[in-house]
């Protein structure tokens, strides 16, 4: 069998419906993929042919016995930061080097349930903290467009595996940026939904109040049909949006004319790469002729993006990431004098730098006498940014702008100056500080040939007509279906 | 002593009753294998969430609704960070700058009869830590967490209270009203109900002392005999010219004694700061108007009504209507026609005494309502005397017999008022009884009460005394 390994989920979908490809020649195909390609890129983390085959098996039994479910047998490889029952979970970091996930988390499992097969686990940078996936244990992913750069992070391994056409598509997460980021860095479709439309429970936690689980792909269309099995109400989550489902794909048709699109003088300043806002601006050119306006809008606060996710994240970092503390799971240090000293030595020895940087700093902010000084000014930010946004709707319908400053650089450019890696976040965080949906779209390339992405931000819940936008200047373009030589 | 002052606040920590944990649906049963009621929530598995269980914010509504105090039908939800074993977060959920009730108080009736009003500070909800084990594995611990994330309340008084007996009467009060309203069980050697006393002392007039903080305490004796400790401790560290260092304290039982376990210099910061996992826990009108109407009606309420229905005493009305236990029982035994009064009398008297001398609470009592309602008809009915009705009740208390019939048939204890039969005892108690006789018609009243009680053994305790007296008093005068 020859299979295109850069087929779309749509077309996959469709293939297997028309039974021109079974879920066990897919699965067999990307593996052997991932078997051959993987060692050099090292986005996948955990493979586990006999799981994924047996699993890819019973969705071709269910398709004979005559049993329909959305996306019956199409393959997805999971960002290893969902827990996975009897999967490996490590979540890039050495303290879950050997932890066995003991239960599915609900995003999984509702894929699952729209009859998708599990690839294997993708690589992260540690805890998902980090842009450039430098922080994984278990060492960098490479960016399949050019080995000697990165994919962007968190989600490095779930966008170079699709990129690469190791997988059709994957799920991500994103804190600050972490699906939208990498999603431009490789050239994909990526997108981070409304905080509460996918269920938390079962992903582990970085920053509770601003982690959302989201897809990546080639096209627009393929987030839709893959948020449609991912998004869901769950009684397990407290934060979870209790709605009734919808359908993603509903307005991909729609034309664009009368869209008017809001352009904030704050995303186009001197800060960007000048081939990054020029791709940009050819991009928007793209979408006045399709029929949409553009407005300049200002968000006065955004600039407060930064600092205010960095008070935030680390203080809810420093507190979730306490459960790693070697005593019921995780590693553990082999000597110790007694509890204290247990848990120094197995934190020590378990984390990284950048996770111990994030949980010093998450420990800090929340000390005694600084709280007010921190947390509640970031939390003041937090409403102001969302203020800004809300002002902004009443004369546009998206927001537009780059997806981060510059595209993909090489391995250890910013591996030693954390500031630097924090502002190349700088128009994703935004996002995640006021919930709502925002999604990253290939719009072309820089004068050196690398890859820019546009940043489209929505208001709550309007994830239909996000897709819908990007989904149009796909059809109108080609950005989306550049593949590297690989 | 006199001129010191003891100044006490209490919290009491009142586990709720709800079946399963407060934000897991493990069950929160006491005594079950270690670890065999952890959910993947309560053993802090990655990637698990907490979810409320609303039946706990019930309670604790409850709870503030019947001390009158103000419900924050908008309360928070904080992470309160620290690293313990049996802490497997490695935070403890609770409510910190908004609970769920504020304010409050409740009346407290101290040994001489008089009154004092309580005032509560704040009642918060939080989850319950697991447990350390430390005497069944060789030089290693180990950690049961089934009690981890069950629901408990925190009540905090202000500091009100002046006296060990007024801490004691308090605790009481309070163990009784959330029995009363059915949130907690109130078992104390299970620790569903631990109270940490903070006490100082100070010169009257002057600014608090600075306290330390007596943990855990599981019984009102145990609370009686710390505070008194401590109290005595820091009272001569002072007058040794020593400062007081502000502490958490452990009560040895064995020793009588508070220990400090931990100073304020190494007191923890616990880096309080909203859940982001829980939203904020509201009241609707719905619910916080279905708990209003699901109301038990509350000892004070009881209590007038004892006094206007049963025409009870004001002090036999308070004591029945302390614990919904005892109201409980007086009622049932009233319903079957027995008179109040008496019946009152009975669970006041050689109830309670018989209870507490076998440490028996009134729900473990041998003598059930209907039970002791059957002994006080036969006294109202004249079949038995006062004396023989304790006969009969000690007889049902081990078990023998069903009911006062069965007991006073099994044993022949009827009460004789037959006037001929009693005269014949008489008679015969006359005949060698002439010195009596003779000290009595001297004027002695004294002989006749030694005549009755010769007559009332002859007749084994069950001629009608009153009969007797008249009687005797006819045929000697």
């Amino acid at each position: 069998m020859s299979w295109n390994t850069f087929a779309t989920v749509a077309e996959t979908k469709a293939a297997l419906e028309a039974k021109q490809v079974s879920a066990v020649e897919l699965a067999k195909h990307y593996l052997d993929r991932a078997a051959q390609l993987n060692p050099g890129l090292n986005a996948y983390i955990t493979l586990n042919p006999e799981k994924t085959l047996s699993e890819a098996l019973s969705t071709d039994n269910k398709r004979s016995k005559g049993e329909v479910a959305p996306l019956l047998g199409v393959p997805i490889a999971h960002k290893d930061i969902y827990l996975i029952d009897g999967w490996r979970t490590t979540c890039g970091s050495k303290m879950l080097e050997n932890f066995v996930a003991p239960y599915t988390s609900t995003v999984v499992k509702y894929m699952a349930d729209a009859g998708m097969v599990t690839l294997g686990k993708l690589n992260m940078d540690e805890f998902a903290m980090g842009s450039s996936n430098e922080t994984s244990f278990f060492g960098p992913v490479k960016n399949p467009w050019d080995t000697s750069r990165v994919p962007g992070g968190s989600s490095g391994g779930s966008a170079a595996a699709v990129a690469a056409g190791l997988a059709p598509a994957s799920t991500g997460t994103d804190t600050g940026g972490s699906i939208r980021q990498p999603a431009m860095f490789c050239n994909l479709t990526g997108l981070k939904p409304t905080y509460g439309i996918c269920s938390r429970y079962g992903i582990i936690a970085f920053a509770s109040s601003l982690d959302q689980a989201g897809p990546f792909a080639q096209t627009a269309e393929d987030c839709a049909l893959l948020l449609n099995a991912m998004a869901g109400f769950d009684p397990r989550d407290a934060t979870s949006l209790d709605r009734a489902k919808e359908d993603y794909t509903r307005d991909l048709a729609k034309p664009l004319k009368g869209l008017r699109i809001g352009l904030p003088k704050e995303f186009f300043g001197e800060g960007n790469e000048p081939g990054v806002l020029k791709a940009v601006e050819a991009a928007l050119d793209v979408y006045r002729k399709l029929g949409a306006t553009t407005v300049e809008i200002t968000l006065p606060n955004v600039k407060y993006s930064v600092p205010a996710y960095y008070v935030v994240a680390p203080a809810e970092a420093s507190s979730n990431l306490s459960r790693f503390d070697g005593a019921r799971f995780g590693h553990r240090a082999k000597e110790y004098d007694d509890i204290v000293d247990m848990y120094k030595r197995s934190r020590a020895e378990g984390f990284g730098a950048e996770v111990k940087r994030r949980i010093l700093i998450g420990t800090y902010v929340l000390s005694h006498g600084y709280y007010d000084a921190y947390y509640l000014q970031a939390g003041k930010l937090r409403r102001l940014i969302a203020e800004d946004f809300k002002k902004a709707y009443e004369v546009c319908d998206v927001v537009m702008g780059p997806t981060a400053p510059e595209p993909s650089f090489q391995f250890g450019a910013k591996a030693d100056d954390p500031v630097k890696m924090y502002l190349n976040d700088i128009y994703t965080i935004c996002a995640n500080l006021t919930g709502q949906p925002a999604m990253s779209h290939p719009c072309g390339v820089d004068e050196n040939g690398l890859h820019v992405g546009m940043q489209i931000i929505g208001n709550y819940l309007d994830e239909a007509r996000m897709l819908n936008v990007a989904h149009q200047y796909q059809l109108a373009t080609d950005w989306h279906k550049k593949h590297p030589n690989i | 002593m006199a001129q010191w002052e003891i100044v006490i606040g209490l919290e009491t920590h009142v586990q709720l009753t709800t079946a399963s944990k407060i934000f897991s649906g493990a069950s929160t049963a006491f005594g079950a294998e270690p670890n065999t009621q952890a959910s993947i929530v309560d053993l802090a598995m990655p990637g698990a969430l907490p979810v409320m269980n609303k039946g706990a914010a019930e309670r604790a509504v409850k709870f503030g609704l019947a001390v009158g105090a103000n419900i924050n039908r908008r309360s928070i939800f904080a992470r309160k960070n620290y690293f313990y074993p049996d802490l497997p977060k490695g935070y403890q959920i609770s409510q910190f700058e908004t609970p769920i009730v504020q304010g409050g108080g409740l009346t407290i009736t101290l040994d001489d009869g008089t009154t004092k009003f309580i005032e509560l500070t704040r009642a918060h909800l939080e989850e319950d830590a697991g447990k350390s084990v430390h005497d069944q594995f060789d030089r290693e611990s180990g950690v049961d967490l089934n009690r981890a994330g069950t629901p408990l309340l925190e009540i905090v008084t202000e500091p009100v209270m002046r006296s060990a007996k007024e801490a004691v009467a308090y605790a009481k009060a309070l163990h009784g009203l959330v029995r009363y309203l059915d949130i907690c069980d109130g078992n104390m050697q299970e620790g569903s109900f631990r109270c940490d006393v903070n006490v100082s002392v100070r010169k009257p007039g002057e600014p608090f002392g600075t306290r330390r903080e007596i943990k855990n305490l599981n019984s009102f004796k145990f609370m009686q005999q710390a505070i008194d400790y401590e109290v005595r401790w820091q009272i001569e560290q002072i007058e040794d010219g020593k400062k007081i260092v502000q502490a958490t304290v452990l009560f040895n039982p064995d020793s009588g004694e508070t220990r400090a376990m931990r100073t304020k210099e190494d007191a923890m910061d616990y880096r309080y700061f909203p859940d982001p996992d829980l939203p904020p826990l509201v009241i609707d009108d719905a619910m916080f108007d279905r708990i209003k109407a699901s109301m038990p009606e509350l000892p004070e309420a009881k209590c007038a009504r004892f006094q206007s229905e049963f025409k009870l005493p004001e002090y036999d009305a308070r004591l029945l209507s302390q614990d919904s236990a005892t109201a409980k029982y007086f009622e049932v035994a009233v319903k079957t026609g027995a008179d109040a009064k008496l019946v009152a009398n009975w669970i006041i008297g050689e109830l309670s005494a018989t209870l507490n001398r076998e440490e028996k609470s009134i729900e473990q009592s041998p003598v059930s309502s209907v039970q002791l309602a059957s002994v006080v008809a036969r006294i109202s009915d004249g079949t038995i005397s006062n004396k023989i009705a304790k006969t009969v009740f000690e007889a049902l208390w081990s078990g023998e017999g069903k009911t006062a019939d069965d007991v006073i048939a099994a044993k022949g204890l009827k009460q004789i008022s037959d006037v001929g039969a009693i005269e014949k005892i008489v008679d015969e108690v006359l005949a060698k009884s002439a010195a009596q006789i003779a000290d009595y018609k001297s004027g002695k009243e004294k002989a006749l009460m030694s005549i009755v009680g010769m007559v009332m053994k002859a007749s084994q305790g069950k001629a009608n005394p009153a009969q007797v007296n008249e009687i005797i008093k006819r045929k000697i005068s």
